[in-house]
């Protein structure tokens, strides 16, 4: 997919993420903007998924390591087609599917619940494992939090992925810098990032979470890269997209109201229509 | 009741080696294989056999992904890290996306002996009971562990296995029928009923022959699945007998006691006590000196229903 076409997806992900937090009046918008060019080029261009066939052995698996992210990974599922990009609006809210972390048994297209950080790419190791073990070629992707690795199980799945070669396996880090209570380096600093995880006997890619083509070489790097697991450090903006949201630690876990609403609305829609503007112009 | 002791992980590693033959079955350990004989499986199926290292959290979670993509697998760890350290994994990770990880517990209760209080996990029935949808076992000698890994193998989805250290008495031989969820009368009597499971069943019958050189007759009731609980057989023993002593090695607090009182508040109230560790921690000693001095003797069993019944 060319990148016009992607940033598009990424920004229509943003904005069903912007509609879902506000709908429930509830959800983490900040993380949710910063992954969403991740998650538009993992399920447009990288991985093999159908919503058609949403539990073929053979798919290439994902697993939102940090769940609270969960309104990305909705609106990423409902452009691809695994529901009705409508539902998105009911997320968090009683008798809804979209629970406000994600949860396999009742969303179409989630491969693990996830929510309680430093589990899923435990989780994703498995899956990892298991292809190995079957012999099937599929590829599993998970995004953490880099908040989230201050978590001693994430550097428990570190050390296991990387004794077991699973080169099948690529864990972005959503590099924003912030976590709840603040700058991640002041709260308990996990960096320097890229090199934990070289020691730990990862192939190791920085990129930038909010570049395509970047993103599409560290992607290119892990899938040409054997016997080891990559980790692709990918530098983004917390709240990317939506001026007032940006670098803001306070927008973690905070909805907006009405007329923060819309004007991230309107700077999303704006740049949305221009994206499609350029992309009708090719 | 066979002289030869064995004890009930090792039921459990020999049961993973004769049922193992099926390729879906994966065996995880966290650099316990010599102590909880996931060895035997894994000199069996090596390429089955995943050392995850000393790193329980992450195996629980890992054993869910395995899972996830079709896997039947077996984690195993002592029962104070498995649920005690991996607790919340085993909730989250497992339980809630209700995946099909079997659980395989050893080292339970005070019986482990000389490595003392931080090693006698005496609240895993406690903790894993609270967890939607877990299935619990705990089985009361070699025969029983081997049918209990094999019933947890049909069963689609969480199973918590709990296992001894200690070898214990063989109390039933080959014809003996195991139901998953079925509690199971292995002795007769209407004077009072003994709730027991794990080690305890055979200390329960001893009791019995104590109590029956007294003129009491005690009903004997061996509950191995101590979740889902075998409602009927309590109600029925309530009803029958007027008095029930339940015997885990396990604190009072949470466990078979704890579950059977549920029971009996709801259906059919009757004089009961309960035989476990007294809300304590444990320590050091031979497994023999532990399960005296905490109280968990045939003699302590029959005081106790003759306390109730007088």
């Amino acid at each position: 997919m060319n990148n016009i076409k992607l940033e598009k997806t990424a920004y229509k992900i943003r904005k069903h993420a912007v509609d879902a937090v506000y709908s429930a009046q509830s959800g983490h918008p900040g993380g949710s903007l910063s992954v969403a060019d991740i998650l538009a080029i993992l399920y447009m261009e990288e991985m093999k998924v159908s919503p058609q066939n949403p539990k073929d052995p053979d798919r290439d698996r994902f697993v939102l390591s940090k769940g609270h992210c969960a309104p990305a990974l909705y609106g990423a599922l409902a452009e691809k087609g695994f529901f009705p990009v409508e539902d998105v609006k009911t997320f968090r809210k009683i008798d809804s599917y979209l629970q406000g972390h994600p949860d396999m048994k009742g969303v179409p297209g989630v491969d693990m619940s996830t929510g309680s950080l430093g589990q899923g790419i435990c989780a994703a190791g498995g899956m990892a494992l298991a292809a190995k073990l079957d012999g099937r070629d599929y590829r599993v992707y998970t995004v953490l939090g880099d908040g989230e690795i201050e978590e001693g199980q994430v550097w428990e799945a570190a050390m296991f992925a990387a004794h077991y070669q699973l080169d099948n396996l690529v864990a972005f880090v959503d590099f924003n810098g912030l976590q709840i209570d603040g700058d991640i380096t002041k709260v308990m600093n996990p960096t320097p990032i890229d090199k934990k995880f070289e020691a730990f006997g990862w192939n190791v890619v920085i990129a930038d979470a909010h570049d395509f083509d970047s993103l599409r070489e560290a992607l290119a790097n892990a899938r040409n890269t054997k016997g080891q697991p990559t980790a692709i450090i990918a530098k983004s903006v917390k709240g990317k997209g939506v001026s007032f949201m940006e670098n803001e630690a306070g927008w973690h876990g905070n909805a907006p109201n009405t007329e923060q609403y819309e004007q991230a609305a309107a700077e999303l829609d704006q740049k949305i229509a221009e994206l499609e503007a350029a992309d009708n112009g090719r | 009741m066979a002289d030869k002791k064995i004890a009930t992980r090792e039921a459990y590693g020999a049961a993973l080696a004769e049922f193992g033959a099926r390729e879906d079955i994966v065996v995880l350990d966290a650099d316990l294989s010599k102590s909880t004989k996931t060895d035997t499986f894994k000199k069996q199926y090596p390429e089955r056999f995943i050392n995850m290292g000393i790193a329980e959290a992450n195996m629980m979670s890992t054993a869910a992904g395995l899972a996830s993509c079709g896997k039947t697998v077996f984690a195993s760890s002592f029962a104070m890290f498995a649920a005690g350290r991996a607790f919340e994994q085993v909730r989250n990770s497992i339980c809630y996306p209700k995946l099909n990880v079997k659980i395989g517990a050893t080292h339970a209760g005070i019986s482990v002996g000389e490595d003392g209080a931080t090693h006698q996990c005496l609240e895993d029935i406690a903790l894993m009971r609270s967890l939607p949808g877990m299935v619990i076992i705990n089985p009361a000698d070699a025969v029983e562990a081997r049918l209990a890994v094999k019933a947890a193998i049909e069963h689609n989805g969480p199973c918590y296995l709990r296992f001894g250290r200690l070898g214990v008495p063989t109390i039933f031989d080959e014809s003996y029928q195991f139901e998953l969820g079925k509690g199971v009368e292995i002795a007769s009597g209407n004077d009072a009923t003994i709730i027991a499971t794990g080690l305890m069943v055979g200390t329960a019958l001893e009791a019995k022959e104590l109590l029956e050189n007294e003129g009491i007759n005690a009903r004997v009731i061996n509950i191995h699945t101590i979740k889902p609980i075998d409602r009927d057989i309590i109600v029925k023993a309530s009803r029958e007998t007027g008095a029930i002593v339940t015997c885990e090695e396990h604190n009072i607090i949470g466990g078979l006691g704890s579950a059977v009182a549920e029971v009996l508040c709801e259906e059919a109230p009757c004089k009961m006590a309960r035989i476990g560790t007294k809300d304590v921690f444990g320590k050091s000693g031979k497994p023999a000196e532990l399960l005296k001095e905490y109280g968990l003797t045939a003699e302590d069993i029959a005081e106790s229903v003759k306390k109730l019944i007088k």
